[in-house]
């Protein structure tokens, strides 16, 4: 008998993957151009490589499924060269979700200084930008920026994986324009 | 107190308190309160819910024999109350919790250190009438300590190697063997309760929606039913079915992608990739039938925001289709690989007496065999009107929340088509009628029962509201299912289990 491992395998080699089938050409949307965009600019820019640390400072975990969602097969942010590492001390972004909360801010700075320089800081979503809708409450110190200097902020609740992409875009030009 | 008492039989003894709907509260001085917890030791009635407010104590309870749900109130002017935590190890984090939150102490409760507290916050007790000024410095964690010969300790987080929520753990293993792990959260501590109080309804609606990302519909969907229960709002029928869609395809998006994650964990990447791709395939469906991908605000008080259109109407089929499709090869992949088999199977266990002891719910607690669901019991609408099982396993181990968890995506997969069937005409809200009283309501998320309870004052302004999540009588049991296992499985262990960090520490 063929193992079902296999058989999916095969049938990926035969269909192609999913990240070009589920992007509808000729893509009304823009998602498509986006994602080419964002490969060039990484090439040119950081040389194929860029290494992108997520730290959730109090989110929901809302924004956490979102960047899962670009991780997946489907938009598959890792054919541009960016990665998610799993220690700051890899990292070139530190991408920070979540209202920072009063007992996570010592732990995100703390993060912050583990990552080598040069680094960027993204604030990703509404409540990365004030605290959102927890902005005000005893037991949360605001936007990320109360505590880190950001370079970028994504908008959103959560941002759509098409809007982390264009943000990450938007990342690499600043990053050129410095 | 002798026999065999019911749950209500025995509040009734207190004083009830009108216009909470529609499970009855009862408030008990001090020697009823007591003879509350005496009777616990015996009665099968699990702990629900357990919250405060800065002179009272409230606990939620079922009685598991005849299904009635009732709160008792305990006013406590000084401050302290007598801990249910002896007859109920469910009650001690939440316990610790109202301590932080609103000074109320447990007496005669044994674990004093503080939970949700790091010693960080402007001040001490915040949601209580006078809060204390804030600690001198952090507080220091005393860590239970295991002693042994060539024991070691392995400290892990707040900040995870993966892209999850922070939360510390601290295990303490003989090479590679779990002696014992031991949790503290509270880092996303965002002060939720003392947030609601005084907000719109509206408002809070927003707030509740964000209490767990994940779960969101379940979280609205609770607050809704809670808010409308208080004002004796009727919402119209087409309602209640769109809001149970959504819920369940919150629960399939979520137990798909679990499912990959646990895969994943097991160093089967291939799962979780193809979980991916089903899981987006929904999102975009989402985003599509009600406007946003996670469904978030889409379920408020009165009913739902929109209605699905004809273009919904045209998608789902096609999507429970190809995810029917999808979702048979994922399984037949995963039942047909051994060597993850291997991994799943007789891994991190939780006993069902266990299961039992904390009132666990969800996929924790139906893999243990506590088969409870609220879909059921107590039920709500439109579940009674529906072909619906609740599913069981008894293993306990990693591969029975993975079975669980499959058998409840083919169940919704067949609940959504009878919705599609049957789904009722008219309108989708109604205004909310602008009365004060106080409601409380059950919705079963993909991790379980999220309970909501609300006081609406007059105007229409959320007085005080209380949410609890499933994960605070599974993450006790976590620290159960690792000892013994290897230090390499704990990822494993974990993402069976997917606890929220974020409902838990709100």
């Amino acid at each position: 008998m063929i193992p079902p491992i296999a058989r999916m395998l095969f049938r990926h080699l035969v269909k192609g993957p999913h990240t070009l089938r589920a992007v509808p050409p000729p893509d009304p949307d823009g998602s498509e151009e986006l994602a080419r965009a964002l490969g060039e600019r990484v090439r040119e820019r950081l040389g194929r490589s860029l290494s992108i640390r997520a730290v959730d400072a109090g989110s929901c975990n809302g924004c956490e499924l979102e960047i899962h969602a670009v991780n997946a097969p489907v938009y598959d942010l890792e054919r541009f060269g960016i990665r998610f590492v799993a220690s700051p001390r890899h990292a070139d972004v530190l991408l920070v979700t979540g209202p920072v909360t009063v007992n996570m801010a010592e732990a995100l700075r703390r993060t912050f200084e583990a990552t080598p320089s040069p680094k960027w800081v993204v604030a990703l979503g509404d409540c990365g930008r004030d605290g959102g809708c927890f902005a005000g409450s005893y037991a949360v110190v605001g936007g990320v920026d109360r505590v880190l200097p950001v370079d970028l902020h994504i908008p959103g609740c959560p941002p759509a994986p098409k809007q982390i992409l264009a943000g990450l875009l938007a990342l690499l030009d600043s990053v050129a324009a410095k | 107190m002798m026999g065999n008492v019911t749950l209500l039989e025995f509040l009734s003894a207190g004083q009830p308190v009108v216009d909470h709907r529609p499970f009855p509260r009862f408030r008990l001085d001090g020697r009823a309160w007591r003879a509350m917890i005496e009777q616990m030791a015996a009665a099968e009635w699990s702990v629900m819910a357990l919250w405060g407010e800065p002179d009272e104590v409230h606990v939620a309870l079922r009685d598991e024999e005849t299904g009635d749900i009732a709160v008792a109130s305990h006013p406590c002017p000084e401050h302290r109350f007598h801990s249910l935590a002896r007859a109920r190890p469910s009650a001690i984090r939440l316990e610790r919790a109202v301590h932080d939150l609103w000074g109320l102490a447990p007496l005669g409760a044994e674990d004093r250190r503080p939970w949700l507290d790091h010693g960080r916050w402007p001040q001490r007790h915040p949601l209580a009438a006078h809060p204390l000024p804030p600690a001198e410095q952090p507080h220091v964690y005393d860590f239970l300590a295991a002693e042994g010969h060539g024991l070691h300790q392995i400290p892990v987080g707040p900040v995870h190697a993966g892209i999850i929520e922070p939360g510390h753990f601290r295990f303490h293993a003989q090479g590679e063997t779990v002696v014992r792990l031991e949790e503290r959260l509270g880092y996303v501590h965002k002060g939720v309760a003392g947030l609601l109080a005084g907000k719109t309804i509206d408002q809070a609606a927003r707030i509740v929606g964000r209490i767990s990302g994940d779960a969101t519909v379940s979280y609205a969907l609770a607050f809704a039913r809670a808010v409308e229960a208080a004002t004796g709002c009727e919402v119209p029928p087409r309602a209640h079915w769109l809001r149970a869609l959504m819920a369940e395809l919150e629960r399939i998006a979520n137990h798909i992608f679990d499912m990959g994650a646990i895969c994943n964990d097991a160093a089967f990447a291939i799962m979780l990739s193809h979980m991916g791709v089903l899981r987006e395939r929904i999102l975009r469906a989402n985003d599509t039938m009600f406007g946003h991908r996670l469904l978030m605000d889409c379920v408020r008080p009165g009913g739902i925001v929109r209605d699905l259109g004809p273009e919904g109407l045209h998608l789902l089929p096609l999507l429970l289709r190809t995810l029917r499709k999808d979702f048979n090869r994922a399984v037949t992949l995963y039942n047909e690989t051994p060597s993850l088999l291997d991994r799943t199977t007789g891994t991190g266990i939780v006993t069902a007496s266990l299961a039992h002891r904390f009132g666990a719910g969800g996929v924790v607690g139906r893999a243990s065999g506590r088969a409870h669901d609220c879909r059921r019991s107590p039920g709500y609408p439109p579940y009674d009107d529906l072909d619906m099982a609740v599913i069981e396993a008894l293993d306990g181990d990693v591969n029975a929340r993975v079975e669980v968890r499959i058998a409840e995506v083919r169940a919704s997969l067949l609940l959504i088509s009878q919705m599609l069937a049957d789904l009722p005409k008219g309108p989708v809200s109604v205004a909310l009628p602008q009365v004060a009283g106080e409601g409380m309501a059950v919705a079963e998320s993909f991790r379980g029962e999220v309970v909501v309870w609300v006081r609406i004052g007059e105007g229409g302004v959320v007085e005080r509201c209380h949410a609890h999540d499933p994960s605070w009588f599974q993450w006790p049991l976590l620290e159960a299912a690792i000892e013994g296992n290897i230090v390499a499985d704990f990822p494993l262990c974990n993402k069976s289990f997917n606890c929220s960090y974020s409902g838990h520490d709100q």
